[in-house]
């Protein structure tokens, strides 16, 4: 359970603000920071991380007191156990992927399972400068979790890869997160991003917490009273006679649907979509 | 054959001397310049680097009035019955003060290049200040560490105007080579004055060669 309640004047777009930021978090559970840049989303993560200080408030982690300004505690950066994964990784470059991992480590004996489990057994003897954006991030991760930190703070970490690699490596960090059960916290401003591995998302605008909820209740139009929702990415827009035939990877699944001009006009390869049906009962089949 | 070997043998002494002193004192120092953020850093910055701007006879006479046996650093020592005017130590505390800038420019610059995301990464993993240092920031600026201890101690071989002033030339104790090679010309002695001249040219020429060659090396460049 993590409480955080805080103050911080931070500059942002619009000027200098006072950023309120109250988050509840449960143990095991993975929510994301969504908004804008600027919005103050990495502020809250290096408030809770110890890097930077807040003016005021409490910080609390399952019941302990990482930092409370009335009562002039501030629990120092490297007694948080916070493993953070930073936008630009900062991997160790006079280390190898090993070394890496292993001067993070609590345990060392994890270290080797760490490799294996975000597959860089082949590549452990590499300098991170010779190393993929991806295999970076890979590197990374387990650097954050060889720590076994009680939180993981993720800040933008796969806004360097290219889709593919993103798309990948998501579903890598998913497998990781349902198997090890740590608690953690995304900042992301990508939408489908957020729908895809997080269960609870804050919305964050100039500092302040605009929204609170699941990404189907924070994102989605309420209007829609779809007995069957999913979100997809498009693919690939086709115009065929007066209708349009739209290519949508949806999970791990890629289909086609047919759409008609007004709803496929602004629609273009990338674009995340809502796909939902309300008058038709599927069909249910064993397999 | 003693006798001519002296002043190069001093002069390597003081360099090595001079230049360990300046790796455990200026090293902290300018990690320490790196990271603080106070009023007044511009001065501190300015005063660190006097000596290279400063003619090396004006700093080494302020240093002779400082540390000589009337002066405020000379007249504590006095009474230790220590003095630092013409005597090696002498020349090792004027040579510290002479070559600082040029541990600590290189190695401050490093210090500020290094990414800060670095350290982070490392106390978020739970490591202290000690260890970061030690084991991330330290091992990441070696280029610049190599700069600033060959930088320190090429500095403290050429100097010639502050041991002039403070050590003199004493044989075996202030003469080193660059004090020789002036007084082997002005004794029409221009055979000696060569060897120490040749001998200090091949090893600056070697020095400066070889700290390119590891810098190209480290930095993964071809040599």
């Amino acid at each position: 359970m993590i409480e955080i309640d805080v103050v911080k004047r931070i500059k942002t777009a619009s000027g200098e603000v006072d950023m309120h930021a109250k988050v509840d978090i449960e143990k095991g559970g993975f929510c994301s920071l969504f908004g804008k840049s600027g919005a103050g989303k990495t502020t809250v993560m290096r408030l809770l991380a110890g890097l930077t200080d807040p003016d005021d408030g409490i910080i609390k982690i399952s019941g302990k007191t990482w930092y409370d300004k009335k009562n002039r505690i501030n629990v120092p950066v490297n007694k948080r156990k916070c493993g953070f994964v930073f936008q630009d990784y900062a991997l160790f470059p006079n280390m190898t992927v090993r070394r890496n991992i292993e001067y993070a480590s609590v345990n060392k004996s994890n270290v080797d399972m760490l490799i294996d489990m975000v597959g860089m057994t082949e590549l452990k003897d590499r300098k991170p400068a010779t190393l993929s954006g991806g295999q970076r991030q890979r590197v990374a991760l387990a650097r954050a979790l060889a720590a076994e930190p009680e939180i993981l703070l993720l800040d933008e970490p796969f806004a360097a890869l290219d889709a593919d690699m993103r798309n990948t490596l998501q579903n890598e960090l998913k497998t990781i997160h349902d198997k090890l059960g740590v608690t953690t916290i995304l900042v992301s401003h990508d939408k489908g991003e957020v729908f895809k591995l997080t269960d609870k998302v804050y919305v964050m605008d100039d500092g302040v917490i605009t929204k609170v909820g699941s990404p189907e209740e924070v994102f989605t139009d309420n209007t829609i009273s779809g007995k069957f929702k999913f979100t997809g990415r498009v693919l690939k827009v086709e115009k065929a006679d007066c209708l349009y035939i739209l290519t949508l990877s949806i999970g791990a699944e890629v289909g086609h649907v047919v759409a008609t001009h007004s709803e496929a006009h602004d629609l273009s390869a990338g674009d995340r979509v809502l796909v939902y049906t309300k008058a038709f009962n599927p069909s249910v089949r064993k397999i | 054959m003693r006798e001519l070997l002296s002043p190069l043998i001093l002069t390597f002494e003081l360099a090595a001397v001079t230049t360990v002193l300046l790796a455990v004192t200026a090293i902290p120092f300018a990690y320490w310049l790196s990271s603080a953020n106070f009023r007044g850093k511009s001065i501190v910055e300015s005063i660190t680097g006097l000596p290279i701007v400063l003619p090396p006879s004006v700093l080494g006479f302020y240093l002779l009035v400082f540390m000589g046996p009337h002066g405020p650093l000379g007249s504590i020592l006095e009474q230790f019955n220590i003095r630092l005017v013409f005597t090696f130590e002498g020349l090792v505390f004027a040579s510290v003060i002479y070559s600082l800038p040029f541990m600590v420019q290189p190695v401050q610059a490093g210090f500020e290049a290094l990414p800060l995301s670095l350290k982070e990464a490392s106390y978020t993993l739970g490591k202290s200040k000690f260890q970061t240092f030690f084991r991330v920031v330290l091992p990441n600026i070696k280029p610049s560490l190599i700069t600033g201890i060959v930088l320190s101690f090429a500095h403290t071989v050429g100097e010639f105007g502050v041991v002039l002033m403070i050590g003199g030339s004493i044989p075996d104790q202030t003469r080193v080579a660059s004090i020789a090679i002036y007084d082997q010309v002005e004794a029409m002695n221009y055979h000696t004055a060569h060897f120490y001249s040749a001998v200090l040219f091949i090893l600056a020429f070697m020095v400066l060669l070889t700290v390119n060659m590891v810098n190209r090396k480290i930095s993964g460049k071809t040599i």
